[in-house]
């Protein structure tokens, strides 16, 4: 981890709280801290990626403003992160992505969409773009084309994932613990589950206030479990395709279509709530610098399941091969920018919990 | 904006522990309370922002407390740390109130967490607040907010106006502005004096300007010296104050926990001119922390610097403060400001009258020295292994002990020893009647919620009359 202005003052708000400690029953933050004396920046981008952003020790901060010392561990962390995502992304010239972020993802957005669209109309010429089409096997594959499709989603999903991969050994080689074995990702993986550690030693999140609300963790849960059953519609609708032989679109109450639906709605009610909060954020604990970043990939997110659930109501339709076009472009640039959006925030993150998982039976030092 | 023409219920004078706990407690009972915060909204709370526990007597181990703490053990601590510098009664009922007060707190949305590391021999007798003194704080005033209690920022009480033993009207500064407030019944809650450095300068000189107030700069003591010019009875030395032994550097006020040095029984203390005055290991660093606050204020210019080597520098919690460090004793003493020649000879002399024993920081081993005055008793070991550490230390001053006499139902009392018909007390304005000398880890804010839940009953019960 370079040496950058957050790590650095990241690295003063820990070594006064590692004097003071109070806060050690909000979070694995705290714990983790009193194991150290002295914090190398790979520490801080360690610790900055375990913090869920919860604030509750914000608010019960003696030092925080406008005590001189100014402590605020929440925004402190929230500016070193991206630094740390910045600093892991690969290839490294992507870095820069990082940089005026929202603009970026909105960029990617608008690109990835324009481009389906735009490939769309070319191979259907005249008024095959725009026709209807009755809901039968393979309505999908005549506005756009199987292997299109197929290059296009294995080449874009492939690449993030392997850009993620690459981040991931980037941080654990920085700031990855010595080892860590089944129990440790066991114990880590129910933490990304069940997002322990986002809610104040349970008490739920500080929002916008020192008032104590489950509102975040809900709607994250929405989030992050509605996405994974849209992940799973897709996975169940690669079986049926090519192990069975039955191709979309599939029937309402077909398991694809259940899953995604429902997992849509669940991605549209956790994004919109999450849109929603960060309207009426403090300041104080929500850096404006950040503000692009975090709606471009919550609006991204939403549109994704947003188009998805136009495309279902406009099948039939001749609308229905303009909304498969978008959608396919939204998710397109979902993928693409998931190596380089707040998305990637769950792969630090979850390895920061599999480090403090794997260091839970070390000892603080002294007092 | 205050209506000048209300009278309210119960005016609470203070925005800590013992105020809200009053505050919530009158307004439950059905009265209109007006609490009056000397800070703003961001620094609210007094010195109760800096807290992080309270000590409770308990039978059974509890979620939050560990064994049993009885009645019995919880007083000799008590007359141990005071010397007997309290009132049996009222701390004996304060002891048995302890053990009732976690279903208000809950219920006030106050949370606890296990006991901080570091503090395990704490887990039994303290209960420590999640997120500490701060976070009960907010929970406090939001329950204040949610209950109905008027809450104002920003503005003092100056004085309560006092006729034939009862509170006719306040006068305060609300908010910038003079302003009048009357009320039937009035809670004073508004903590010590010791942030008034006029008022400490009286009792001691110059050296004030040489200590730092480990708290809230609010407390200012100037309803407790109105009240005591209006022939309220006092308790407590006026002179003394709870002074420990911090790191030097932190900031005049408000510093809090961070600023604490666990050093002095690892290492030797010297004062401005190189010497040192008094024994190190005499014992226990929690128990003698207390004194070294007074006696580094005994030293020239209030200061003393504390210089380890490094076999000590793991044995303690570091201040929040870098180590100044060199790698020979004459740098160290350069940097620290002091005669290199003279620590060098203080430091030879030291090693030259270590006698060997078997060092052990878990008991009072036999590492002492001999020949030495004054001598160290424990932990004792020679300074010879760079790189060299020293702390420079100054008073630093967590509260003072005057207050106003109360009795059990935290009524206050006039010079006659009758009570004031309509003025109660709670927290440490009145906490000389228990703890008149020392200190016990936690009390303060035991005496501040059950005193704080009386008071306010007491304060309602009697506007109701």
């Amino acid at each position: 981890m370079r040496a950058t202005e957050a790590a650095a003052e990241a690295r003063r708000v820990m070594e006064i709280c590692n004097a003071c400690r109070y806060c050690e029953g909000f979070c694995a933050v705290f714990p983790a801290m009193t194991l150290k004396r002295d914090f190398s920046d790979a520490d801080v981008s360690y610790l900055a990626n375990l913090c869920h952003g919860c604030r509750g020790c914000y608010y019960a901060c003696q030092y925080a403003p406008p005590h001189e010392w100014g402590v605020n561990v929440p925004a402190t962390f929230a500016l070193l992160r991206t630094d740390t995502y910045a600093e892991y992304a690969w290839p490294p010239r992507a870095a820069a992505l990082f940089q005026r972020n929202g603009v970026v993802v909105s960029l990617a957005l608008a690109a990835a969409v324009a481009l389906v669209l735009i490939l769309a109309g070319l191979a259907n010429p005249g008024g095959a773009f725009t026709a209807a089409r009755p809901v039968a096997p393979g309505a999908f594959y005549d506005v756009i084309p199987l292997w299109a499709m197929q290059v296009v989603g294995i080449a874009s999903f492939g690449f993030a994932l392997a850009a993620m991969a690459m981040g991931a050994r980037n941080f654990w080689r920085d700031a990855g613990a010595r080892g860590a074995g089944p129990v440790a990702i066991g114990l880590a993986l129910w933490d990304v589950l069940t997002l322990r550690n986002l809610g104040g030693g349970g008490n739920g999140c500080n929002d916008n206030s020192e008032r104590f609300s489950m509102r975040r963790r809900w709607l994250h849960h929405a989030m992050f479990y509605g996405f994974m059953l849209c992940f799973a519609a897709t996975c169940t609708g690669f079986v049926y395709h090519a192990f069975l032989g039955w191709h979309a679109p599939y029937p309402l109450l077909s398991a694809p279509v259940v899953l995604g639906t429902v997992g849509g709605a669940l991605l549209l009610a956790g994004t919109g709530g999450m849109i929603a909060m960060r309207q009426v954020a403090d300041p104080a604990v929500n850096p404006r610098a950040l503000l692009g970043a975090d709606l471009a990939v919550l609006v991204l997110l939403s549109l994704s399941a947003l188009t998805g659930l136009v495309l279902l109501a406009l099948r039939g339709t001749g609308a229905m091969g303009p909304a498969l076009a978008v959608h396919l472009g939204v998710i397109l640039a979902l993928f693409v920018t998931l190596p380089y959006s707040r998305m990637i925030h769950g792969v630090y993150r979850g390895l920061a919990l599999l480090r403090r998982a794997a260091e839970r039976n070390m000892t603080p030092t002294s007092g | 904006m205050l209506d000048p023409e209300k009278t309210w219920d119960v005016l609470v004078v203070g925005g800590g522990n013992a105020a809200l706990c009053a505050a919530i407690t009158a307004r439950q009972a059905g009265a209109s309370v007006l609490l009056i915060e000397h800070a703003p909204r961001a620094m609210r709370g007094g010195n109760s922002r800096h807290t992080r526990n309270l000590r409770a007597m308990h039978e059974r181990p509890t979620s939050v407390l560990t064994d049993s703490y009885l009645e019995d053990e919880y007083w000799d601590d008590l007359l141990r740390v005071t010397g007997g510098n309290t009132d049996e009664h009222l701390a004996r009922m304060t002891i048995r109130a302890s053990a009732g007060v976690f279903g208000f707190m809950q219920e006030s949305g106050v949370r606890f967490q296990p006991s901080l590391s570091g503090t395990l021999s704490l887990s039994r007798t303290n209960a420590f607040f999640l997120g500490g003194g701060k976070a009960l704080v907010n929970a406090y005033y939001l329950t204040a907010e949610a209950l109905g209690v008027e809450i104002v920022y920003d503005s003092e009480v100056l004085s309560l106006a006092m006729d034939d033993g009862a509170v006719r009207e306040a006068t305060i500064t609300y908010r910038g502005f003079p302003a009048t407030v009357r009320a039937r019944s009035v809670v004073v809650a508004s903590g010590g004096f010791q942030a008034n450095l006029d008022w400490m300068r009286q009792h001691w000189g110059d050296a004030v300007d040489n200590f730092v107030i480990r708290g809230t700069p609010y407390n200012r003591g100037r309803v407790l010296r109105n009240l005591l010019d209006q022939g309220v009875a006092p308790v407590g030395d006026p002179t003394q104050c709870h002074a420990v032994a911090l790191d030097a550097r932190a900031p005049k006020f408000d510093g809090g926990i961070t600023t604490r040095l666990d050093s002095v029984p690892f290492s030797i203390v010297l004062n401005r001119n190189g010497e040192r005055f008094y024994d190190e290991g005499e014992d226990f660093w929690p128990k003698r922390y207390a004194i070294w606050g007074r006696l580094i204020a005994q030293q020239p210019g209030q200061i003393a610097y504390s210089i380890c080597d490094q076999k000590a520098v793991m044995l303690f919690m570091p201040s929040v403060y870098p180590a100044v460090r060199a790698d020979t004793l004459g740098e160290l003493a350069e940097r620290l400001g002091l005669d290199p020649a003279k620590v060098q000879a203080t430091v030879a002399q030291y090693n030259a009258a270590v006698r060997e024993g078997r060092f052990d920081n878990t008991k009072l081993d036999d590492c002492a020295t001999e020949g030495l005055t004054p001598p160290k008793t424990h932990w004792a070991r020679t300074i010879d292994t760079p790189p060299f550490v020293g702390y420079p230390l100054r008073p630093g001053i967590t509260f003072t002990y005057l207050g106003v006499r109360v009795n059990e139902r935290a009524q206050v009392l006039m010079d006659d020893g009758k009570p004031a018909a309509n003025l109660f007390a709670s927290g440490e304005i009145m906490a000389g009647n228990i703890l008149g000398k020392g200190y016990l880890a936690g009390f303060g804010m035991t005496i501040g919620t059950v005193f704080g839940r009386i008071a306010g009953q007491e304060a309602a019960r009697h506007a109701r009359n």
